[in-house]
């Protein structure tokens, strides 16, 4: 099915799902922690509008409220909590080292493409407008887990972390119309609790090795006399 | 047929008669918002003007090549912006010369004015030079990005067509379409010279980027090399404005229709040239190692839109 | 004219190319005799080429023959077929340009110490060489001809072979050239296996299983790959195509690198004929590393002609991109589209040729007029050698395909042939095919980069060293070869209908149809898709660059202050310039290194000298080295020191050996 013919509401959802993944993107290569913490806001304020769209389109009034509080906590609570978290940790004007940053965002393309071909067979060939959310989401989650292998710094990890669970959000929203609103409660509970307990775990590494690199936490291996034994 | 033709050299006279007012209207919307009085809008004609009456004094060390650059320019530059329509969707210029070729024929301005720059033999002018290339070369590959993903989806390389095809199709909101409206408006930053990658109305040698390859020139040489500039940010501007929001173009030759056109387009001109000076009061210079980030993120929106448009628009 | 005329035209010119081989080796006694008779008659064997790959072209048909040559049981097999047509034609126009060049170019080497006999004999073979692959029509002929022409090259790397860089690049040269033949042998091999027998037809006839024909597919690709410089196995091209005698550059990158394009194509797409998308695939990867790859490094180089050298890496690493793409359609059952791609091909492979011979020339000429290679050292050449000056920027502005010149023709065809990844089935295709043409893009802005540098840097600007200051303007015939091929580039860029036209049975015989709409609106129109999808009008183009920039010349010129004044360069009130003062061209690429720094391996430092002058010191090094060739180096010598140990020394414990070896062969045989 061609775009032209779409109803104008599914397009404007594909429009909110590029940018979504167009924000992965930008989270990915963003080397200030400040700043990636407010795209993460921008993003989850997005999938708030993609599960207004999606209340507008059916007939699920509970979207609605699912859609306020996605706003309430992924465009607002979360981000200012981790917000305020890196202001307490002093780590406002933090600037991360990226390495190849050109190379990353071009593992995340390649992610994409990867994404499409993996959804292409699952989803039959009816429902090409879910099918292509769908790509989008995996690509989203898969962006969101690379974006945890290759920072350092334990607060972007858990920016990373937060937007995979907004690419399984997108996922459950636009290819079932939503969840059960029990389940998208506990869901949010889970959300928030993690964060709570992040918070209280970034505040115990930096008193026990005195940083936020990951890096640093290398020690945890089995391996241990061999690595000390190469870099004496 | 005739009067197509006739019309086509009409919007190319268009565009190098009101070039200097865009750039006039930039400045003094600009310096408004600097709490400025600022020259008047139609100070860019007068100082062509007195650059052209002026007597042209070129370095013993130029070559021939020097001497015949402005015109190639200025010539290649104003060629490009003929092929993009401005009052009338069917363009038979269009057909002379596609984007493919618009893209092209920048590049054969750029090449000659970097040339230019390296000429004399000073040390300003290899300096723009070098870094204009570096610049045109991460923006060129963004805006044949961009430019791909609407040829894509009109089916055509032909500009009249893009512009047709999605005046035709109406209202769909497409996410390549906005992701190669991103790439474009960066691009269109970078390669017009304006803040955050280059700063026209800088005095700091060091900092120039395209004022550093025109600094040996003078007279009426500058004239037409300023004007090629003037020329390039309004064929950036139509570009955005007609292809990206083609309402409002005439579709046929009838008077009210094309008077209708050349209204509508010099009020969206005149809207994004003020977003522009807004734009460039808001946002601060790039260090020169910064720029590539930003046309890195030109060059992605381009993939992306590329990629959305096989990904989420051609579906079967 | 007859197909068998033309044959005959084209064993002229073998002949010819041989009789030019034998005169030189007179050439110790007599110098001259070199200059005389034997590059005359290389341009000659051009010529006569170029007539019998262009009448090849026009007639459409194939003509062939068997010669009472080889093997008892395997005479040797010619054909001339489009296909071979349009190489050949690739192969006159280039090698007439040498010919009218080469007299005033070798005249250098007559006072040299450097043997003339074998510059000149083995130009003579070298040339024979290639005629010959390009006619072969036998697994068994193409393999002599091709070892001829790798061996031939070989010599004429090395022919200055007094100093050790060039011993070494020869030595390289020659061990992956053997590489590469042994691979396209084994791929003829797989190929002979199923069809019967090492002459082409039989070939064609063949049935392959999918799998053998992809395992003859990777082994010609990997064979011709090689001598086509693609990344990864690109080690010796910018070793060796430097070292050689200029003349003999142009020849080595204007048209051996396409004498492997035109075995990869004869192999691939006539002989092997049942194509799979995952070989289109495998060649745009390929494809657009080489590009990219390619025009990093060139724009990193500091000498001339090994700049010129990574610059073919690229331009090979863009042709293949285009096969890429008629693979992939062609798989993919989209005729016209597959025609489209390979018309681009083969445009490129021309244009390639054309501007690629034209700069070396050019290189050549300002080598031989300053004796500098190194762009360091160069500058304001423009005003010293006009015309070199003026044929070097066609030949600059036909590299950065920029319009309306020929380079620019063959990248919009890429172009357009992308452009219709659309109609593609799969999803994962139709984004790949975008992300190759993103790398072209990138490849083709940074072209236009390295070629201002060249330009800029060696003809504008002051001179930076003495003998380059002393230059002159190159001889009369030197200039003609030039011009000749900068003529042919404007040209091919002018009238693209009709080259693509001269292309088409080409495209015809491959892939069984060709490209009818490109030239159906009129000669002034290229609408290779319809005229709604793309049109461009080279002609119109130019006329319209040259009527307004005419008119405003002529507007100027009327007035009273059309008079130019000289005047001191301003460089804004600073001291008075000198030429050290210039941007040199490692300074120039700085930025673009900065930013693609992954890319290299660069080592950079300031060291301090004697009377404590401060000197910047870089190295860029390939990282595909440490990757790829040392590892091998290494597991080849380990695997000899292995093998070593048979060498006891004792005779008794070498003859136990031969005697295990021919009872191991008895007991295979039996």
């Amino acid at each position: 099915m061609s775009l032209t013919l779409m109803p104008l509401l599914q397009q404007f959802m594909l429009l909110l799902a590029a940018l979504v993944l167009f924000l992965s993107f930008v989270l990915l290569a963003q080397a200030r922690l400040v700043a990636a913490i407010h795209i993460f806001a921008w993003q989850g304020a997005l999938i708030a509008a993609v599960t207004f769209t999606v209340a507008v389109t059916g007939d699920a009034p509970h979207l609605y409220f699912s859609a306020l509080l996605t706003l309430a906590l992924k465009a607002m609570l979360i981000p200012w909590m981790l917000h305020r978290l890196v202001r307490q940790l002093g780590l406002e004007r933090h600037t991360e080292v990226l390495i190849r940053p050109g190379l990353v965002v071009m593992a995340a393309v390649v992610l994409v493409i990867f994404s499409y071909w993996v959804v292409v067979p699952m989803v039959e060939q009816s429902l090409a407008f879910t099918r292509n959310i769908i790509a989008v989401s995996l690509a989203v989650v898969l962006i969101g887990l690379l974006m945890m292998v290759f920072r350092q710094q334990a607060v972007a990890q858990v920016l990373g972390f937060m937007s995979m669970e907004n690419g399984l959000f997108l996922a459950a929203i636009s290819a079932t119309a939503g969840m059960p609103l029990v389940v998208e409660l506990g869901v949010a509970f889970d959300v928030l609790v993690a964060m709570v307990l992040f918070g209280v775990f970034f505040f115990q590494i930096r008193e026990s090795i005195d940083s936020l690199d990951v890096d640093r936490l290398n020690r945890l291996t089995e391996t241990l006399e061999q690595d000390s034994g190469e870099q004496p | 047929m005739l009067s197509a033709w006739l019309l086509a050299l009409i919007q190319a006279l268009l565009y190098v008669a009101l070039a200097p007012l865009l750039v006039g209207w930039v400045r003094k919307v600009k310096a408004r918002l600097q709490n400025r009085r600022g020259p008047r809008v139609l100070q860019p004609y007068a100082d062509l003007r007195k650059l052209l009456r002026k007597e042209t004094r070129v370095a013993y060390t130029a070559s021939p090549l020097f001497l015949v650059a402005p015109y190639i320019v200025f010539v290649a530059t104003w060629l490009a912006a003929a092929t993009v329509p401005l009052v009338v969707m069917d363009l038979p210029v269009a057909r002379i010369a596609d984007i493919i070729v618009l893209v092209g024929l920048l590049g054969l301005a750029r090449f000659f004015l970097a040339l230019a720059g390296m000429d004399i033999g000073t040390a300003f002018g290899g300096m723009g030079a070098s870094r204009e290339m570096m610049v045109s070369g991460l923006a060129e590959p963004a805006m044949l990005m961009a430019v791909f993903t609407l040829a894509m989806s009109a089916h055509s390389t032909s500009l009249a067509g893009v512009i047709y095809q999605h005046w035709a199709d109406g209202l769909v909101l497409r996410p390549s379409y906005l992701f190669a409206l991103g790439a474009l408006m960066l691009v269109a930053l970078a390669e017009c010279g304006r803040i955050p990658v280059d700063n026209h109305a800088t005095h700091l040698e060091l900092t120039m980027i395209h004022e550093a390859m025109l600094l040996e020139y003078s007279g009426r040489h500058l004239a037409l090399m300023e004007w090629a500039a003037q020329i390039k940010l309004m064929l950036y501007g139509v570009l955005i404005v007609n292809v990206f929001l083609p309402w409002g173009m005439a579709t046929d030759f009838t008077p009210v229709a094309l008077a209708l056109g050349l209204v509508t387009v010099i009020a969206k001109l005149a809207v994004l040239g003020g977003a522009l000076a807004i734009a460039e009061t808001v946002l601060a210079k790039m260090r020169l190692f910064r720029v590539p980030a930003f046309l890195n993120l030109a060059l992605l929106l381009g993939l992306l839109g590329l990629l959305s448009h096989v990904i989420l628009e051609v579906g079967v | 004219m007859s197909a068998s005329l033309a044959l005959s035209i084209a064993f002229l010119a073998v002949a010819l190319a041989l009789l030019s081989s034998v005169v030189s080796l007179f050439a110790t006694r007599v110098p001259r005799l070199l200059r005389l008779l034997a590059m005359p008659l290389v341009g000659l064997s051009g010529v006569a080429a170029l007539v019998a790959g262009v009448s090849a072209l026009a007639l459409g048909e194939s003509v062939s023959m068997t010669l009472p040559l080889g093997l008892p049981w395997l005479p040797w097999h010619v054909r001339l077929d489009p296909l071979a047509g349009l190489f050949l034609m690739v192969i006159g126009l280039v090698t007439s340009a040498v010919g009218l060049y080469g007299p005033a170019y070798v005249r250098g080497f007559e006072q040299g110490r450097d043997s003339l006999a074998v510059l000149g004999g083995f130009t003579g073979l070298f040339l024979v060489g290639m005629l010959l692959v390009v006619l072969a029509d036998d697994a068994f002929l193409f393999m002599v001809a091709w070892e001829l022409m790798s061996l031939a090259s070989y010599f004429l790397v090395s022919f200055q072979h007094e100093r050790p860089a060039n011993r070494r690049a020869a030595f390289l040269y020659l061990l992956m050239a053997h590489i590469g033949g042994l691979t396209i042998l084994l791929g003829f091999g797989v190929l002979a296996a199923f069809g019967g027998g090492f002459d082409f037809a039989a070939m064609r006839d063949a049935a392959l299983s999918p799998g053998w024909a992809s395992l003859a597919f990777a082994l010609a690709f990997l064979g011709f790959g090689m001598k086509a410089g693609l990344v990864p196995v690109h080690a010796w091209l910018p070793e060796a195509h430097p070292v050689a005698p200029s003349h003999i550059s142009a020849l080595m990158s204007g048209v051996m690198l396409k004498v492997a394009v035109y075995g990869f194509l004869r192999v691939v797409l006539d002989l092997n004929g049942q194509v799979q998308w995952q070989w289109g695939v495998a060649l745009l990867t390929v494809g657009s590393l080489s590009a990219l790859m390619g025009v990093l490094f060139a724009l990193m180089q500091t000498d001339l002609k090994r700049l010129l050298a990574y610059s073919s890496v690229e331009n090979l690493g863009i042709i293949f991109i285009a096969l890429g793409l008629a693979l992939l359609f062609q798989a993919t059952s989209e005729p016209m589209l597959a025609a489209l791609a390979l018309v681009a091909a083969l445009y490129h492979v021309i244009n390639h040729a054309l501007f690629k011979g034209l700069l070396f020339l050019g290189a050549g000429a300002i080598l031989h007029t300053t004796h500098e290679h190194d762009l360091e050292q160069m500058g304001g050449l423009l005003r010293r050698m006009p015309w070199t000056g003026y044929f070097f920027l066609i030949g600059c502005l036909s590299i950065s395909a920029l319009p309306p010149f020929n380079g620019f023709v063959s990248e919009w065809l890429t172009f357009q042939a992308a452009l219709q990844a659309w109609q593609l089935e799969s999803g994962v295709l139709r984004s790949l095919v975008p992300i190759a043409s993103a790398v072209l893009a990138l490849t083709g802005a940074l072209v236009a980069a390295t070629f201002v540098k060249v330009y800029g840097v060696a003809f504008l600007g002051q001179a930076r060293s003495r003998h380059v200051r002393r230059a002159r303007k190159a001889p009369l015939g030197m200039r003609a070869g030039q011009g000749l091929l900068a003529g042919l580039c404007v040209l091919f860029g002018v009238l693209p209908s009709q080259v693509i036209d001269l292309i088409d049975p080409v495209v015809e015989q491959l892939l069984g149809s060709g490209l009818p709409q490109s030239s159906a609106n009129g000669w002034l129109w290229l609408t290779p898709i319809s005229s709604q999808t793309a049109s461009y009008s080279a002609p119109l183009t130019i006329l319209l660059l040259a009527f307004i920039a005419g008119m405003a010349i002529w507007w100027f010129k009327r007035t009273p202050l059309s008079r130019v004044r000289g005047c001191d360069p301003w460089d804004c009130g600073f001291a008075a310039p000198t030429p050290r003062m210039q941007y040199t061209a490692t300074a120039f690429a700085q930025p673009i290194r900065r930013v693609f720094g992954l890319v290299f391996e660069i080592e950079e430092g300031v060291t301090t000298g004697r009377h404590g002058v401060e000197r910047y010191r870089l190295r860029l090094g390939d990282r595909l080295w440490g990757l790829l060739y040392v590892p091998v180096a290494r597991g080849v010598e380990s695997a000899a020191r292995r093998v070593a140990r048979l060498q006891s020394g004792s005779v008794r414990v070498y003859l136990g050996w031969t005697l295990a070896t021919l009872l191991v062969l008895l007991w295979i045989i039996a």
